[in-house]
């Protein structure tokens, strides 16, 4: 293939996306448990004339979560491909390494443990104090999980330990629901299972600046992760400072992983995913374009699986995101592993 | 070009090599020999700057690497290394291009003067049909090619290369060893390699430098084979070598 008709393919491949991901935005704010018609969605987002229940409807439950699902998507799949690279482990991901995990178990503390969450019911320190828990969590199993790859230098036992740590962290919060009240039980309950509509206007005061920085230090990164495919040796020896790199990496995950587990409680499998699935349709592993083909999959992908959750919803069945994103990403991690495993 | 000055290096408590001095000359390939755990690999480490020596220093271009910037470093060694690179999607030419990380901007990108670098550097190392193959999909040799275009393509004055025949076939071993000779002798480089392949080592290499532990002897290899050091280094119980005719011998029962 010539270098023409893989750029031009590249640039396609942009567009396509770019259109998926408006025409499924749109179709989020279309569907729900009461539909509402197209002009009547550009009416109440451009302040035209339509009915006090549409523009309510649109304006502070479907474009949040619109919004939520975009950002959303972007960050976790992002998050992801730091870890694929970082770790040169194609199986990393915030969900198997613990990540999220540890970030459930700073939520479960918070609003389980401590009479905080109660307290601050409703006010933006509940946003502040659920997020804040979540870094502090995240970012702990994350320390832990580089500290054992700087030891071990076996992937595979990485991601078992991995996986460990997350269970345990899992049984931990199992007895962390026992101590709860039965209100804050419930709460919490609901966020395990993930869902993008809870997220409040308020919490999107936090949740918007803090994935937004997460992203643009991943940007700020690229060229250190191509260099870091090579190992750290080869990284080094390119004149890559890579302790700087690796805390730039570090916190832009922390803050990705985080921050989303926080407000939309713990996603599976499309940070995992999703990087794969930019590669293969990219064909390419240099971050300069599998960054932004990872963050526009990862917006379509989270807004396809919102908007297969209102279809389902307007049967009256509520399903939690994570049962889609599950069932949407496992069938790309299993290919990714046979077709590893066909390589070698 | 690079001179060591008097070194001590350790690895954990043992002790590798002790006042070691000697000089490295551009235009010239070097092989590094010694026994297994003798610290080939450590002494190719502290001169690339990955690893520190524990006295004495090591000067390029009569700088201490010690006190050189990792991106100044950058644009006078690059290293390979034997591991081999399995990235998902990553071509031939995008690895290669990785190599221009020192002279690219924050988001790495290739100006037309990068292009020409990679380009040169592929045809150099034999690779330009590999150019938008998958590193997934190549063979070994391919592979260490591909990782000596990209050494190429950092532009630096030094190549060190840590066993870079392990793994490869007879016929690769050697055209690899005649790559990088070719390489010093009309690049100018100025190359080091180690190598457990007495044979093509002796055949080869301008100048051998053999880690007798704690001493590192570096002379031409013509008296390095007259000087009967491989002899005595590489004999055991069961065979010998005779450097003269490279042979191996094998020890009657």
């Amino acid at each position: 293939m010539s270098q023409n008709r893989r750029a031009i393919l590249t640039t396609m491949l942009f567009g396509i996306l770019g259109i998926a991901l408006i025409a499924l935005a749109i179709g989020d704010m279309l569907i729900g448990t009461t539909d509402v018609p197209l002009t009547d969605v550009w009416a109440s987002l451009t302040g035209g004339a339509t009915s006090e229940e549409y523009r309510t409807i649109v304006t502070t439950l479907r474009l949040p979560k619109v919004i939520v699902a975009i950002i959303a998507g972007m960050a976790l799949s992002t998050s992801g491909l730091l870890m694929q690279t970082l770790f040169r482990n194609p199986l990393a991901g915030p969900y198997v390494l613990g990540i999220s995990s540890g970030a459930s178990l700073g939520v479960a503390l918070f609003t389980l443990a401590t009479p905080l969450a109660a307290m601050w019911a409703g006010t933006p320190m509940a946003a502040l104090g659920t997020a804040g828990m979540a870094w502090i969590g995240s970012a702990v199993v994350l320390v832990a999980v580089m500290a054992l790859s700087r030891r071990i230098k076996n992937i595979s036992v990485i991601l078992i330990l991995g996986m460990m740590l997350g269970s345990t962290i899992s049984a931990v919060v199992g007895i962390l629901q026992y101590i709860g009240t039965e209100e804050s039980l419930k709460a919490f309950v609901v966020w395990t299972m993930g869902s993008l509509s809870n997220v409040t206007i308020d919490n999107l005061y936090v949740m918007l600046p803090m994935t937004i920085t997460g992203l643009l230090l991943a940007i700020a990164v690229i060229k250190p992760l191509d260099m870091l495919l090579l190992g750290e040796s080869y990284a080094r020896t390119m004149g890559l400072r890579v302790t700087l790199s690796r805390s730039l990496i570090f916190l832009s995950t922390t803050l990705l992983a985080g921050t989303i587990t926080a407000f939309c409680g713990p996603i599976g499998f499309i940070g995992l995913a999703i990087p794969h699935l930019a590669r293969m349709t990219f064909r390419t592993a240099s971050h300069r374009i599998l960054m932004p083909a990872t963050m526009l999959w990862g917006a379509v992908a989270m807004l396809l699986c919102c908007v297969v959750t209102d279809i389902v919803a307007r049967n009256g069945v509520m399903l939690p995101v994570n049962t889609i994103t599950s069932l949407l990403g496992i069938p790309i991690i299993i290919f990714v592993v046979l077709r590893n495993r066909n390589s070698k | 070009m690079i001179e060591l000055r008097d070194i001590t290096l350790s690895f954990g408590s043992r002790t590798l090599l002790r006042g070691a001095s000697t000089r490295f000359t551009r235009g010239s390939m070097v092989a590094l020999l010694g026994r297994n755990g003798t610290g080939k690999s450590t002494l190719l480490r502290a001169i690339a700057s990955l690893g520190a020596v524990q006295g004495g220093e090591i000067r390029i271009n009569d700088i201490n690497v010690a006190s050189m910037s990792s991106s100044q470093l950058a644009r006078v060694i690059a290293f390979v290394n034997t591991e081999r690179i399995d990235v998902e999607a990553l071509t031939a030419h995008d690895l290669v291009a990785i190599g221009r990380a020192p002279y690219t901007d924050w988001m790495g990108r290739l100006k037309a003067a990068d292009e020409e670098a990679i380009r040169r550097a592929m045809r150099i190392a034999g690779i330009d049909h590999l150019r938008d193959r998958n590193v997934t999909t190549l063979s070994d040799g391919e592979c260490q090619r591909v990782m000596i275009a990209r050494a190429l393509s950092q532009d630096t004055d030094v190549i060190l290369l840590d066993e870079p025949t392990a793994f490869l076939d007879l016929p690769n071993r050697y055209e690899l060893c005649t790559l990088l000779r070719r390489l010093a002798h009309d690049e100018g480089k100025c190359i080091i390699f180690s190598t457990h392949e007495l044979d093509i080592a002796l055949s080869l290499a301008d100048s051998i430098a053999l880690i007798d532990t704690p001493m590192l002897r570096h002379m031409p290899t013509e008296e390095m084979i007259l000087s009967g050091d491989i002899e005595r280094l590489f004999d055991s119980h069961y065979i010998s070598f005779d450097a003269a005719s490279r042979a191996i011998r094998l020890h009657r029962e």
